[in-house]
């Protein structure tokens, strides 16, 4: 029954989502309140039948329902609990369904948000929602059925994919996919702008809090994908340029830029055409990102299965990108605004070129990770464009963000004087050099890692400058330090909140220069009792065992860990055997450490147990990215508190 | 900038799409190989009766290098029925099926080689040396050499008794001593798949 | 049936190790690795043979190795594997020819942003400029004409 009461759902999702889309839009036309009342109907009707499939589907999970097609390929009687929930988004149609979920939810929200406060735009971005949300659905009753039903019914279903038989598959997806979705929102007000005409800054207000929290998941979603790489995947890093990451980093450069560009318009009424240009653009990349993973266009690891679905993607990709430029070219003459600055030393300048930088990164990105298909349309070679590349390429333009990120909070607007230079640059420059200077006489001997590091001092020395003259400045009005502290903070939550995100950045991008330029690794076979050593590291190989899993044989081996004075650690890497896959999947044993990790992944090995390859990393800083990611998170929360206007 | 520029914004989407609408015509798993037209390179391998078997010895024939699992599955295992039939059919006329059994183990190799009844000579490739020669990038692959120990054409994916056919007949009737055009008659592989 | 899969499984990894067990010396551990770097591990997707844990990316470093122990330089070893695999398998592009191209997109972006943003500040401090002087016309030029009588006095 599930197979048809779940179908029969969509279908009628499928109408409402469609109606609402229309009505909303032909009652903003019309000015009918009565359509877009309706139009609030179906969208809340929506939000619940997409909850109900949903449900539906984790039921069925939980149920071992067979019958189900999709059920039956993602999971089997094997499967543990908690990842036979995960299971429901783990393959292309479950994804589709979560990714609905998201947007129905981000829909309602916006119903009880804005319905009051923004009766202008609030009818045409429901709209723009809810034909988003349609073509979703769309998805899920065509290409991608989530409800497909299989008969006969198996005994047993094929499993998990067992990469995704991790915490991180729990949490990963749907921090991506928040993010993903969450830039619909603005992307559904820019159309309302644009649809409406009022490309002031009444959209950008509405929406600051929404790309906020949208950037923030995505920026959440990729440290988390990161992290399952990095602990899952055995190969050591958190990052590897696979297409699919590029797909989830190309809206976060863009978004991120939207963030600081959005910034300049609020202030300066400036720059109206590049923001709408650039959601536009972020929400047209979050739907190439689905594409590119759901297409089989380019070969990637997290690549799902190939089918019709692609041409859909395409299709919609196109019909967006085509349909908002095609208007913002329409709205050209009202879009052009009548900036103005003094100076070219200026913060509008710093934004500019922050945004410069993004975007170019962005389409490098881009250009880069369809290489391989305009080589091959051209001269029919194929050819890869990997991690070498885009590291290469990327690494001068992060720097010059990051040094940007320093100038850009502190620089007057509209004309930087001298004066203005020398208070707010004198010291954290110094402070940059010091930095330089001290990791060279520490022995560092890599230019780009001591110059990561000086950018690094230079812009936390920005902020901690900032909040200093700032704190000093209350505490001349008598407060003590702490309330002084806590007051200024909570104040100019905004502005502070952006300081907490950047300096969590920072720490992700000592996290990152450290793995890059410390990490040690090798790799040895090593008879039982024998010991290799590496960065002071002791390892010795004590054995194998076998034991049998719930789904899966699991191999692992067991290494003794000694580190001069130190208790000696045990790590056990494995091997883990899943009946319907050829390669065994390795399971990497780590001990994590602020300076740094010990990373082992266990390789071939004897049956006896006799002896066995290990490969052994001792991996560098690499906990910081991690920590990072905390202070990102404290800083978002900073950045959307409601903003404490009193005291001014 | 001029009204009609403004145009371009959109414009200028059309030729990404496009170049991402040819995606869907091309199959990033099929990579051509750069060894099709040169000489195959030479190999001693173990067979799994432990006698060595070169390439060399089968010099004068046409010889088909097939690249096999016994994990490979299913693509294996749809192949060797049709490995087996054609070996049958075509070795009277000087066709040689030699299997190259890569990242397996001999009990499961031999047990695969059981079940299918294969007779042609299968070889085992242990430290991998000769599949990274080949420029395997998985399992199956299959290459056709002419008689001069040329590589002619290279297939990714299960052979089928239509590829078979197409590939080996020209280079039967190429006869032992005729000298072949090299590199001029080699095609790009995978066509079919 | 599962029980057997795993079993054949674990013989697969178990009959490998030959394989590896001859490369105990690591020589030139960090030129092998920078040149496994380059390359992309053929049964993955978009990892490096330096980084995969996969068989086959095992096999191919003890390739390097070997090759580096044998005298060839790094680019030799490289080619080795290009000739086997075609271009494809280099993880960065080669900077000539064609795949020149996607070297210089990079900064030919950086250029035209920057050209962009260089002519639109421009035009904003122009029209700054502009602004500004509109608002001094409305003085009465005899008080202009004052005004700058003064100060040249002062100048002098």
């Amino acid at each position: 029954m599930i197979p048809e009461i779940g179908y029969g759902a969509l279908i009628v999702t499928l109408v409402l989502a469609g109606w609402g889309s229309a009505a909303a839009a032909i009652g903003a036309r019309q000015g009918r309140a009565a359509l877009i009342e309706s139009a609030q109907h179906a969208a809340v009707g929506v939000f619940v039948l997409v909850t109900a499939c949903f449900a539906l589907l984790v039921y069925a999970f939980l149920a071992f329902d067979f019958s189900l097609e999709y059920v039956a390929s993602n999971t089997n009687l094997g499967t543990p609990f908690y990842y036979r929930i995960t299971g429901v988004w783990g393959a292309l149609e479950g994804s589709i369904i979560l990714w609905t979920w998201m947007l129905a939810l981000y829909t309602l929200l916006l119903i009880l948000r804005h319905r009051e406060n923004a009766r202008d735009l609030y009818p045409w971005a429901l709209s723009a929602m809810l034909g988003v949300i349609a073509f979703f659905v769309l998805v899920m009753t065509v290409p991608a059925p989530p409800f497909a039903r299989l008969s006969p019914v198996p005994a047993d279903g094929r499993g998990l994919n067992p990469l995704l038989e991790d915490t991180g598959m729990i949490t990963h997806p749907v921090a991506l996919y928040l993010g993903f979705t969450g830039f619909t929102v603005p992307f559904a007000f820019a159309i309302a702008a644009l649809a409406t005409g009022r490309l002031g800054d009444a959209w950008i207000t509405l929406t600051r809090r929404w790309t906020i929290v949208a950037w923030y998941f995505l920026s959440l979603g990729l440290l988390i994908g990161g992290w399952w790489s990095y602990h899952v995947l055995g190969w050591g890093g958190y990052w590897a340029w696979d297409p699919v990451e590029n797909a989830a980093f190309m809206p976060w450069l863009t978004g991120t830029a939207f963030l600081h560009s959005v910034m300049i318009q609020e202030r300066r009424r400036m720059l109206k055409l590049w923001n709408v240009a650039l959601v536009v653009l972020t929400f047209a990349l979050t739907l190439f990102g689905t594409f590119l993973t759901r297409s089989g266009v380019i070969a990637s690891v997290h690549a799902f299965t190939q089918g019709t679905i692609g041409a859909f993607f395409l299709g919609f990709l196109a019909l967006v990108v085509l349909v908002a430029f095609t208007l913002l070219a329409a709205r050209w003459d009202r879009l052009k605004a009548q900036g103005t600055v003094d100076s070219v030393i200026s913060r509008e300048s710093a934004f500019l070129l922050n945004n410069v930088l993004l975007v170019a990164a962005a389409f490098t990105v881009f250009f880069g990770t369809v290489f391989p298909l305009l080589s091959e349309a051209v001269r029919g070679v194929k050819v890869s464009v990997g991690a070498p590349f885009f590291n290469q390429v990327n690494v001068p333009l992060f720097l010059a963000l990051v040094f940007l990120m320093g100038v850009g909070p502190l620089i007057a607007w509209r004309r930087a004087s001298m004066e203005n230079l020398t208070r707010n640059f004198l010291w954290p420059v110094l402070t940059g050099i010091a930095a330089a200077a001290i990791v060279w006489l520490l022995g560092v001997r890599s230019a780009l890692a001591a110059l990561a590091l000086a950018l690094t001092a230079f812009v936390t020395a920005t902020v901690v400058l900032d909040l200093v003259r700032a704190t000093r400045a209350r505490r001349r009005m008598g407060e003590s330090l702490l309330p002084a502290l806590g007051g200024l903070v909570l104040r100019h939550n905004r502005r502070y909140g952006g300081f907490l995100v950047h300096l969590g950045v920072l720490v992700i991008l000592v996290g990152v220069t450290g793995s890059h330029a410390w990490s040690v690794q090798t790799e040895t076979t090593l008879q039982r009792g024998e010991s290799a050593e590496l960065a002071g590291y002791r390892f010795r190989f004590d054995g194998l065992a076998g034991s049998e899993e719930s789904n899966h044989f699991k191999v692992s081996g067991t290494f003794t860990v000694t580190n001069g004075t130190a208790t000696p650690i045990v790590l056990r890497p494995a091997k883990k055997f899943y009946p319907r896959d050829s390669a065994p999947i390795a399971y990497v044993d780590y001990r994590l450490g602020l300076k740094e990790d010990v990373y082992l992944v266990l390789g071939d090995f004897a049956r006896d147990g006799s002896h066995a390859t290990v490969k052994a990393q001792v991996n560098r800083l690499v906990s910081w990215i991690w920590i990072g990611g905390l202070v990102l998170t404290l800083g978002t929360l900073l950045a959307i508190l409601p903003e404490r206007r009193s005291g001014r | 900038m001029t009204r009609a520029w403004r145009w371009l914004i959109p414009l200028s989407a059309v030729p990404v799409i496009a170049l991402l609408a040819y995606g869907f015509r091309v199959n990033p798993r099929d990579i051509p190989s750069p060894l099709v037209g040169r000489p195959a390179a030479e190999f001693t391998l173990a067979t799994f009766s432990g006698e060595p078997l070169a390439l060399e010895s089968h010099r004068g024939k046409v010889v088909v290098l097939n690249f096999w699992a016994s994990w490979c599955y299913p693509a294996c295992y749809e192949e060797a029925p049709v490995l087996e039939r054609n070996w049958r059919a075509y070795r009277d006329r000087g066709l040689v099926v030699i299997g190259v059994d890569i990242q397996d183990t001999a009990e499961a190799a031999q047990k695969f080689i059981r079940q299918f009844g294969l007779t042609f000579p299968n070889v085992r490739d242990v430290d991998g040396k000769v599949s990274i020669e080949y420029g395997i990038y998985g399992v199956p692959e299959t290459f056709f050499l002419d008689r001069q120990g040329r590589i002619r054409a290279k297939h990714v994916g299960a052979v089928t008794d239509e590829v078979f056919r197409r590939e080996v007949e020209p280079l039967l009737s190429e006869g032992a001593s005729a000298t072949t055009p090299t590199g001029a008659s080699a095609r790009p592989t995978g066509a079919d798949s | 049936m599962t029980r057997l899969i795993v079993v054949a499984a674990w013989l697969v990894i178990a009959s490998a190790q030959t394989s590896v067990g001859q490369q105990a010396v690591p020589i030139n551990d960090r030129e092998a690795y920078e040149i496994a770097l380059q390359l992309r591990c053929v049964v993955c997707q978009n990892l490096s043979v330096a980084d995969s844990p996969s068989e086959m990316a095992q096999q191919m470093r003890a390739i390097v190795r070997e090759r580096l122990a044998m005298g060839e330089r790094p680019e030799q070893v490289i080619q080795y594997f290009v000739d086997r695999y075609g271009e494809w398998i280099l993880l960065a592009p080669r900077r000539r020819g064609f795949t020149l191209l996607v070297w210089l997109f990079p900064i030919v972006a950086v250029a035209v942003g920057l050209a962009v943003t260089g002519l639109v500040v421009a035009r904003w401090r122009r029209r700054a400029e502009a602004q500004r002087r509109p608002a001094d016309l409305t003085i009465d030029p005899a008080i202009r004409e004052r005004i700058r009588r003064e100060l040249e006095a002062e100048d002098g």
